[in-house]
């Protein structure tokens, strides 16, 4: 099959931003391509800009370096068609229903205003099955509902990619479990681009597709690897997420094994 | 080896809970309710004021709660009460408006930049703990006797605590939601008006209620010191008026309109808000 024409591209990004004290530089010359309909993560440690690297995706940050095309558009400025989903429960603006969160994103965009909004905002509640709850406030949902409130403003508007900073990172294990099955039943129905930041090597083998691993101090590409979502096993017998915790922590293999002599 | 036996249960059917809720008692619920209590506390208060006064037996000094309320009552019917508490909120309303503009005014300008921010602060730091009444006699002096000189004092009053309360929200509203506003490509004054207000409101509120507090106690002392302008005047007025022909009673009559008219606001109106928006949408600070 013929590649398709990437949906992003990110090419040679150095990262830096500035604390109280110093300049830190976040990342180094990252490059990668996203594809349509790609589950793309960016998975490292804390510390290896991934966060930042997404910011700069969404047009929050200006690399120093490089550039950030999204479907050969440069990125300058914060935009509806590049969606941010945050792992902070405050992303909902509180003094607005579960359906107004959504009516709001949409009209605000001025992508779709009256009676076409209000269906758009319904289909995309039922998807997350909040139908029930279109009338609540945010404060009275559970962390899971709220994100998945985030997840429907964010899909409804139908973005060219949608970009989620470590979504589920706030909620139990059984919710997130929950949650990531859901992501990928999403997924299944309309094949949405999403670039999909987490520091969770299981998370990261079951949401993605494509997964670029980073090195902290400053984010560095360590390498790209395919996933099927099963976590299988390579020609040599070792598991998926085996293969990218020896990537990312070159060393801790060694160190376990002196210890059990 | 023995080893313990796993087990798993059939769900209870609900039926067969039992009692699950028992409704309170009576006293219980009467005590549960703070009005109760509050009125409760009113009546001792005023059975002790009746009880003390009658002891006493000098209106001069401590006139009833009896003759207290009588007077008032008295004042009510005649139209003398209302008239004057009217004028006094009438000043307030003007002074309030214009400092509430004014606050809201200078906040979008620290909002802006960097100088813009260091002017506000500079300024509050200044100007916030100078009692509004103090600058009375400057007033008299550039605005002469008048209403002008009242809302020019009430202005002060208002304006730098609610400027204070409404910059220090929106410095506190969540990164978050600034992200989540500028993707939805808000800028501006759209961006202030759905985004920074609301998510500030909970401060604002408080800064409109400090601001009340503060123009109703300013105005009442200003009226205290001059408040009739071509033969009326307002609830200040009013008991300087009274204390001068030793009415006492009805000095105690327009002491307790003061506090019933900021109750009122107190309680009815910001409560309300409060109710409809910061309680509604969860955001108690």
């Amino acid at each position: 099959m013929a590649q398709s024409t990437p949906i992003l591209t990110v090419q040679g990004v150095t990262l830096q931003y500035k604390t109280r004290e110093h300049l830190v530089t976040a990342t180094y010359r990252v490059s990668f391509d996203v594809l349509p309909s790609d589950r793309f993560v960016l998975l490292g440690p804390s510390g290896c800009g991934k966060s930042t690297l997404l910011k700069a995706v969404g047009g929050y940050l200006k690399p120093v370096e490089g550039v950030i095309h999204v479907q050969g558009a440069e990125v300058q400025r914060p935009g509806p068609d590049r969606v941010m989903v945050l792992q902070e429960f405050d992303q909902l603006l509180p003094w607005k229903t579960v359906k107004q969160n959504v009516l709001f994103a949409l009209e605000a965009s001025g992508k779709f205003s009256g009676r076409e909004a209000e269906d758009r905002a319904m289909t995309y509640i039922e998807k997350v099955n909040l139908a029930k709850f279109a009338d609540a406030f945010p404060h009275t949902l559970s962390g899971g509902m709220k994100q998945r409130v985030a997840i429907a403003r964010g899909m409804a508007m139908e973005p060219t990619i949608l970009l989620m900073d470590e979504p589920f990172a706030s909620l139990d294990a059984l919710t997130r479990r929950k949650m990531q099955d859901e992501l990928l039943q999403l997924w299944e129905e309309t094949k949405f681009t999403v670039l999909f930041v987490t520091h969770s090597i299981p998370e990261a083998v079951r949401v993605g597709n494509r997964i670029l691993l980073l090195t902290p101090h400053p984010g560095q590409v360590k390498g790209e690897l395919n996933s099927d979502g099963t976590d299988a096993e390579d020609a040599t017998g070792t598991r998926l997420s085996d293969r990218i915790h020896a990537v990312l922590f070159p060393g801790s293999q060694a160190r376990a094994e002196v210890a059990h002599v | 080896m023995s080893s313990r036996p796993e087990y798993i249960r059939d769900d209870v059917q609900e039926h067969d809970f039992g009692v699950v809720n028992k409704p309170l008692t009576m006293w219980e619920r009467v005590y549960g309710s703070a009005g109760v209590r509050k009125l409760f506390i009113l009546v001792m208060l005023a059975l002790l004021w009746q009880g003390y006064a009658a002891r006493l037996n000098n209106p001069l000094i401590f006139p009833t709660f009896g003759d207290t309320m009588t007077s008032f009552l008295q004042r009510v019917v005649s139209g003398e009460l209302p008239q004057k508490a009217w004028f006094s909120v009438e000043v307030l309303l003007m002074g309030y408006g214009l400092g509430l503009v004014l606050a809201l005014v200078i906040t979008m300008i620290a909002m802006t930049s960097r100088l813009g921010d260091d002017l506000l602060e500079t300024l509050t730091a200044m100007l916030n703990p100078l009692p509004a009444i103090a600058l009375l006699p400057v007033a008299l002096i550039w605005f002469g006797l008048g209403n002008g000189s009242v809302v020019f004092v009430l202005v002060h009053a208002v304006m730098w605590p609610i400027a204070l309360a409404t910059h220090s929200g929106f410095l506190g509203v969540s990164n978050n939601l600034r992200v989540v506003g500028r993707n939805y490509g808000l800028r501006g004054f759209t961006y202030v008006r759905r985004i920074l207000i609301p998510a500030a409101f909970p401060s604002i509120l408080s800064g409109l209620k400090i601001g009340w507090a503060f123009a109703w106690r300013t105005l009442i002392a200003a009226e205290l010191v001059f408040g009739a302008t071509s033969g009326s005047g307002g609830l200040g007025w009013f008991i300087y008026e009274n204390k001068n022909v030793l009415d006492i009673p009805a000095v105690f009559a327009g002491l307790f309109t003061v506090i019933l008219i900021g109750l009122l606001v107190e309680n009815l109106f910001f409560r309300t808000i409060e109710r409809k928006t910061v309680q509604r949408w969860g955001m108690h600070s």
